[in-house]
Formats: C-alpha cells, structure tokens, sequence
C-alpha cells in the first residue's frame, strides 16, 4: 500500500506477517494479536513492528514498546480520531521507533498526524489514487503556526511565538 | 446495492441538491428525452414503474459520482392537478420553500423563472 | 474585546486558503462526499433542506459594531437579507451558494470573524454569560477564559476527529446565564473559600439532545494557571473512550453516565497526573496579555439613578414598562445591560434583517462603547448604556420594530430553525412560536404571567434547549404528520433540570391551548409572587397533567 512521510512518497521496508509466523522476515508487521507469539520466534537481527487496533488502551501496548521499532496504528475510518490521542501516548513514553497512520486517512489530517507523534501515513490504493503526494504536502503547510503547546516545534507555535517577539520588542527597547 | 429493496412506493419523482448551489433540483427529461436537472418541481419527471425508478437511480449514481448533485434520492408523490407533489411534509417543504416565509424558496418562484422548461 | 494580533490574523487568513482549497478538492473528485462532509461541517457549511446553511461564529456572542454591519452586508450581498442568531451564540446564513462561501469567508477575516468549528465532532465555539463584565454579582470576566480556549482549541491536531461535538461553556457569576450544567464542559469562576485565589469549577457531561443530563461537577477548585493541561486531560479521555460505535452514545455524557462520573474523575485526574503543565499550559503572560483586551471601557462617573430616566418613565408607560422588562443591573453606576429582543410577536425566533443589524450596530456605536452581545436566548444585548440613552435608544428601537419589552417572558422563545430550514428536524418549530406568540401577544398579560421561558425544538437534538425550557416544546413525527411533545418544569439556570413529559403529542394546532392551560393552572395556583418556575417546583406535575389531559380529551 502506498506509504508516505512528511517529505512525501516512501519505501515500505516492512512485511505483513501471517499471524505469528515472522520466519525470516527481516522486518516484520505482526497483527497485534500475534504480537506475543511473534516476539518468542524473534531473533535478534529481526525488527518487529505490530498493526495496533485503536481500541487497544496505551498500558496495555506500554510494555512491549521497547521491544518494538514500529506501531502501526489502525485508522478504520478517517473520521476515528482515536490515533491521535494513542501516537501523542506512545511518544510520550519516549519511544523513538516509527509511528505510522494506517488506513483512510485525508490530506488535510496530515498535520495534525505529524504533530501527534506520527511518521508515516500507508494509505488503502483509492485514497491514494485520488489524493496525489503534491496535495499531502501542500496540507501539510496549510497553517504556518497554531494555538496548541506541546505538539510542534516551538518556531510553529503561536504562543511561543508571540512570547519571542515580545521578548524581542524589550531586548530592542533596551538597546535603544 | 439492492436499492429496489428500499425503494420508496411508485409514483416517485428524484430530487437532489446542486452540489456548488445548494438549490433543490429535479430529474426531468429534457427536449431529447434524455434526464436533466430542473430547479422547478412540476416538470420533474415521474417514475411510474420499477423501469424508470431504475433510470432515475441511475441517474442519480452518475450524478453523484460526476460531482454535479448531493443528497439525491427518490421521493414518493402524489400527482395532483397533473404536476407530482411529496407524500411526505418534509420533502413537500422541499419544493416549496420555509413555510414562515412564503417570499422565499420555490414557492416565491425562486429559480424557477429562469429555468427553461422543457 | 479581543482583537486579533499578527498571528490570529494569519491563522484565520490560512483557515481561508485552506477551505477554498478543501472545496476545489472536491470540485475536482480529490475528495469524496463522505470525505468532504465533515470538512465543510467543520467550517459551518452544512447541507440544509432548501440551500446550504453557513453558520458564523460569534465567540462567546461579543460583537463590535464593524463586525455587525460586515454581517449585514453578507446577508445582503449573499443571502436573502436576513440572519438567524443561535442559541449558541451564532449567526447563522440559511441561503448561501457553497461557490461563494470562500468569498464570504474572507469578508469574515477582515473584521476578525470565521466559521471556525461552528459544526463537526470537534470543540464548538465556546460561549459564555452574555452578561461578561458587566453583572453586578460577577466574580471574574468569563470572556478571556473563553478566548483562551477558543485559541486552544482551533484546529486541534489530536481533538479534531472526536467522537461527537463538544461544546464548552464559561460563566464568572453565580447567576447562570450561560447554561453551563448542558454543556460537556461547563466551566464557573469561583474563589477558593481558604486562599481566595479564582479557581474553576469543572462539569462534565452535560448536554441535552436524545438523552439530556445535567453535567456532574469533576473538580471543585482548579488552578486558573492549570486550565489547558486539565482540559487535555479530559479530552484525551474522551477521545480514546467515548463510543463510536453509536452516534446517539458517542457524547462525553454517554461515557461519564455508563462508568459513573467518579470513575470518570479518577481517569481524568490520572491522565492530568502524566501531563508537564508548564509546556501546556498558556504562561501568565500571554493569560494577561488576552485578559487585558477585556478590560472595562471608560465609564462616566454617572449618579446610581438618571433623573432623566426617570422623568421619561414617568411619562411614558410604554417606555417604563420596556425598561423594566429589558434592563439589567450594571456593574457601573448610572449603566444598564439592555437586552434587545429578537422575538416580535408573529417574527421566527432569533432572525434579524441586515437593516436591523445595521440598526442596532449603529446603537452600539454611539451608546454601548462599540459593544454588542448575542445571547443563548437568541436576543441581542447593548452590555454599557448610560440609563439617560434608554429613551433615545427605544425610539430607534421601535422605528425597526425591535423594541419588543418581553425578555424573559412567554412570548420571548427559544426556537430552532425547524423544518422550515433544518434538514435534521422532524417538525417545524417556527409557525409553533409565532402561533403562542400571537396567542399571548397582549403585553400586560405577559407581565402579569411574569418570567416563563418556553422553549422549542423541531428534533430530538434539541437545539432549541426544550428539555430545559419552563415549557418545553419537541416537534416529531407521528404517523406521517407533525407531533409536539410538552415538557414541563425544566430549568437553564444554575438549578439547571430537565423537564418532564406531560402526556401524550398534540398536533400544531393544539399547541397554544396547551399553553394557555398549563399558564392557567399556574395563575390559579401560585402563591403572591411565585414565579411559573418555583410555583411547579413546589406544587408538582399533578394538576399540569390534569388541565392537559383536557386539551387531548378534547381534541380527541
């Protein structure tokens, strides 16, 4: 399925297991129900990534974490915000693998994925084909700076923003 | 999808919402037979048997998928002094306009007069 | 009033952009409808029953008279002449063309107005006491709270995809105006009884629609400073627990009722545990910076009573009785808070023409500091007029037919749109005010009636409060034709309650007896001045039910 980050299209280096059975899979995407029996067959140049559906609470993924480089966490319907809140927990716990978006996802939920922790987003075909890359990425700058603390770098948020330039405006008061 | 199943009761006439206007409009056929929109409900074409409800059904799939309409569905009528009228208040107000407000809507003549009638 | 700084401007300028280019988007087939849908909704477009509906926010219902007359022209240039005001504190358009809807947006950004989150299972704009700043028995200014908020919450990038809407309430004053306990959140400025400090009071899980329920209080006293990361707190909760798989159960209401408002608490407050505040929260600076936009205008040191007030009420009964039902107590001497009533006898609850908005624009320029309020009520307020302008106010008033003295009273409803307009509604809402309107038109015997807030919605998701209405009025279907269910004994203050059903649909027709019958029982049975509400409250539903049983005795 196509795959994307935030410079645009992407490689999918990741392989759907069937079930449990990760074999010699050198990156392996493991249903979430699998995830137990796949970690005991790991061996140790493997990577294990697991498809989480968003009805799984955080402490109960929590402590597989370190043993995991990517979360794949499952978007049933674009509308189903649940993912968000689940990314903004899993980066919370200092986990520094790959949080990826899967599913229906739309353009205009890319920024908002980005700034809750997510990497990558693997979009189903028909979104794809009728969502091109240049549309991702023109959405991806539709606000320059926002109201929430905590999700962007400090240079996208307005209130540090607005704290800098006065910050700015005392320092130039000063000198002058 | 098995839309016969849900069909509403014949007669029916299809309705719909112009996608970049808003306004009600109504299947009907043009001077070449062929189906159109039409902002005016008494020329809207009528659906007497399971045949031309499947032509206004699919009418309304091309018209939907082709971006022109919205929130097209068949609407059961009453044909009264030979033009179709809903069965059902809700979608009679469709054709008229708010009741409170008997200058605006359809029933003020709005975008009806323009209309070529076919 | 708040006013938007280089980077609010920015933002709104880019919300712009990005809608034009969301409807291209679909234009071109990039997005389905399901795909669109709840992008426009979430920009206030809506798909109604004749046209597209816009609704604008009006953030906690403050207006200038810039912004007013703006609106005026939209309606007149894209619309029909006229607007709906809300009872959220809204404007709503019910003929726009989704083509010209960017346009119309950017006349909106350049007063400082947008249809930011005014629909869609995101955080609604917020509201808040229409009497912010100027009440005598306030606390603190629930407007910068407010705007606090409305900041946070535009384009959320975790809470934008929430299970259902969420709306969110602020009040500063004991009295509740605002309706806080029927919001999911609804927030009450308080003082801490030992430190003195203001605090918030926090509710949860309020609401009405197809199961109504009055909020349950979550925290007593919380730090003002704590305020953002608390408010994350619960909607990560909500976001990752709230049913999806019902949209009827999908309400913080639903979830806070099915596993009890204390297990609720103790997730929130866990959640509140794991969050660093100080990268959350908004730092004092900026909390002062938004509070300093509110600051009371320039009173005149004016005497408590205008002796030119008062020669006029002398000499005119009209005018007297109009200011005794349309004042309210200012916090500055010499002021009153004068509440402009949208509700003429026979008019759609609510609507105003671009010539009366440009009217009562105009009044607030020259006699309320620039200052305008939208009320809950649907009715506009002047918040700061010197007492000595009410006499010229009213006879300007009255030039626009707006000068009706009834606020608070049986003929000043609450409605939704309705079937006339709302492609939700199961009835109509509209003819059924005007029709009680009509009924009780007569002014003296509306005051003797005293304050009686009837309330209607023309669905079960109960726009127009009716659960919380004195009277409460729900429009359904029954069998192919229209059927109004009456509810009784509801309250939207601070004693907030949900009403009782009386018995049994009536047709439209029989609406207004029903009225007059429960209105009779009450004149028969309360005591000196009792009011409608406190005279149910202490006599029960008992003899209500009976003088109702006649009108569907009779009717049948």
């Amino acid at each position: 399925m196509p795959l994307l980050d935030r410079n645009g299209s992407r490689e999918d280096r990741w392989t759907r297991s069937e079930g449990a059975a990760i074999g010699n899979i050198p990156a392996a995407l493991v249903p979430w129900e699998a995830l137990t029996e796949a970690l005991e067959a790991l061996a140790p140049a493997q990577q294990i990534g697991v498809i989480l559906p968003n009805s799984v609470p955080f402490a109960a993924l929590a402590p597989f974490l370190p043993q995991l480089s990517l979360v794949a966490i499952a978007f049933p319907a674009y509308a189903d915000g649940r993912g968000f809140s689940l990314a903004r927990q899993i980066r919370r716990a200092d986990f520094t693998g790959e949080i990826r978006a899967s599913g229906p996802l739309i353009a205009d939920q890319f920024a908002y994925a980005l700034s809750c922790g997510f990497d990558t987003i693997e979009l189903p075909e028909a979104s794809a084909a009728r969502q091109p890359v240049p549309q991702w990425l023109h959405a991806r700058e539709s606000f320059s700076a926002t109201y929430q603390r905590g999700y962007e770098a400090t240079e996208r948020n307005i209130l540090d923003q607005r704290r800098a330039a006065k910050a700015a405006g005392r320092l130039a008061a000063e000198r002058a | 999808m098995a839309t016969a199943a849900k069909r509403v009761p014949l007669p029916a006439i299809l309705l719909a919402n112009d996608l970049l206007d808003g306004d009600v409009v109504f299947a009907t056929a043009d001077g070449t037979g062929a189906l159109a929109w039409t902002r005016d409900p008494a020329p809207a074409l009528v659906a007497n048997d399971d045949a031309a409800a499947e032509k206004l059904e699919a009418f309304a799939a091309a018209e939907l998928s082709g971006n022109k309409v919205v929130d097209a569905y068949l609407v059961d009528v009453a044909i009264e002094s030979g033009s179709p009228v809903p069965r059902h208040f809700r979608e009679r107000f469709k054709t008229l306009g708010p009741s409170n407000r008997p200058d605006l809507g359809k029933q003020a003549g709005e975008g009806i007069a323009a209309t070529p009638k076919g | 009033m708040y006013r938007y700084d280089e980077f609010d401007e920015r933002f709104v300028r880019e919300r712009v952009a990005q809608f034009t280019d969301q409807v291209t988007r679909r234009l071109d087939g990039s997005l389905t409808e399901d795909e669109f849908k709840p992008l426009r909704l979430k920009n206030g477009v809506y798909l109604q029953l004749h046209a597209y509906m816009l609704r604008i926010a009006i953030p906690y219902g403050t207006l200038n008279s810039r912004q007013l007359r703006q609106l005026a022209l939209i309606g007149e240039k894209y619309d029909r002449g006229y607007g709906h005001f809300t009872t959220r504190q809204n404007l709503q358009f019910n003929w726009p063309k989704l083509r010209d809807v960017p346009e119309i947006l950017g006349l909106l950004a350049d007063v400082e107005m947008h249809c930011i989150q005014t629909s869609g299972n995101c955080i609604r704009n917020v509201t808040a006491d229409h009497f912010a700043g100027v009440a005598q028995e306030e606390i603190e200014d629930p407007r910068p709270t407010a705007e606090l908020i409305r900041q946070w919450s535009s384009a959320h990038p975790e809470f934008s995809y929430l299970p259902r809407k969420f709306k969110i309430a602020v009040t500063g004053a004991e009295a509740d105006r605002a309706v806080i306990k029927a919001h999911d959140i609804g927030l009450r400025l308080r003082r801490h009884p030992d430190t003195h400090e203001t605090c918030y009071e926090v509710s949860v899980g309020g609401g009405l629609g197809r199961t109504p329920m009055i909020g349950k209080v979550v925290r007593d006293y919380l730090p003002k400073k704590d305020l953002l990361a608390y408010l994350e707190a619960i909607m990560r909760v909500y976001n990752l627990e709230g049913r999806r798989d019902n949209k009827y159960k999908a309400r913080v209401k639903i979830l806070v009722h099915e596993i009890g408002a204390e297990e609720f608490t103790r997730r929130v407050e866990a959640e509140f545990a794991q969050l660093d505040g100080p990268s959350i929260n908004a730092d004092p600076e900026e909390v002062a910076r938004i509070a300093a936009y509110f600051a009371p205008p320039r009173y005149e040191t004016l005497p408590a009573i205008s002796n030119t007030l008062e020669a006029a009420r002398a000499t005119n009964p009209a005018f007297a009785r109009w200011v005794e039902v349309n004042t309210a107590p200012h916090k500055a001497p010499g002021y009153t808070a004068l509440t402009v009533s949208l509700k003429p006898i026979g008019q759609a609850p609510g609507d105003a023409t671009s010539a009366q908005m440009r009217l009562v624009a105009d009044l607030a320029e020259r006699y309320s500091f620039d200052e305008l309020r939208v009320t809950h009520a649907q009715n506009l307020v002047l918040p700061h007029v010197r007492q000595r302008d009410l006499f010229a106010i009213w006879q300007k008033l009255g030039e626009a037919g707006l000068a009706s003295a009834n606020i608070g009273l049986v003929t000043d409803i609450i409605s939704c749109p309705g079937l006339d307009y709302c492609a939700l509604a199961t009835a109509r809402s509209i003819p059924i005010a005007q029709a009680i309107q009509q009924r009780f038109a007569d002014e003296a015997r509306q005051r003797e009636i005293g304050p009686l807030g009837i309330k209607i919605s023309g669905c079960i998701n109960a726009c127009g409060h009716h659960h919380v209405g004195h009277i409460g009025i729900l429009g359904l279907e029954k069998r192919g034709i229209e059927s109004y269910q009456i509810t009784l004994g509801g309250d939207a203050t601070e004693n907030a309650a949900i009403g009782e059903i009386l018995g049994p649909g009536l047709t439209a027709e029989e609406v207004p007896d029903a009225v007059e019958r429960i209105v009779a029982v009450y004149l028969t049975e309360r005591s000196e001045a009792e009011s409608f509400i406190d005279t149910i409250r202490r006599i029960g539903l008992g003899p209500f039910k009976a003088a109702f049983q006649e009108v569907t005795r009779a009717a049948a």
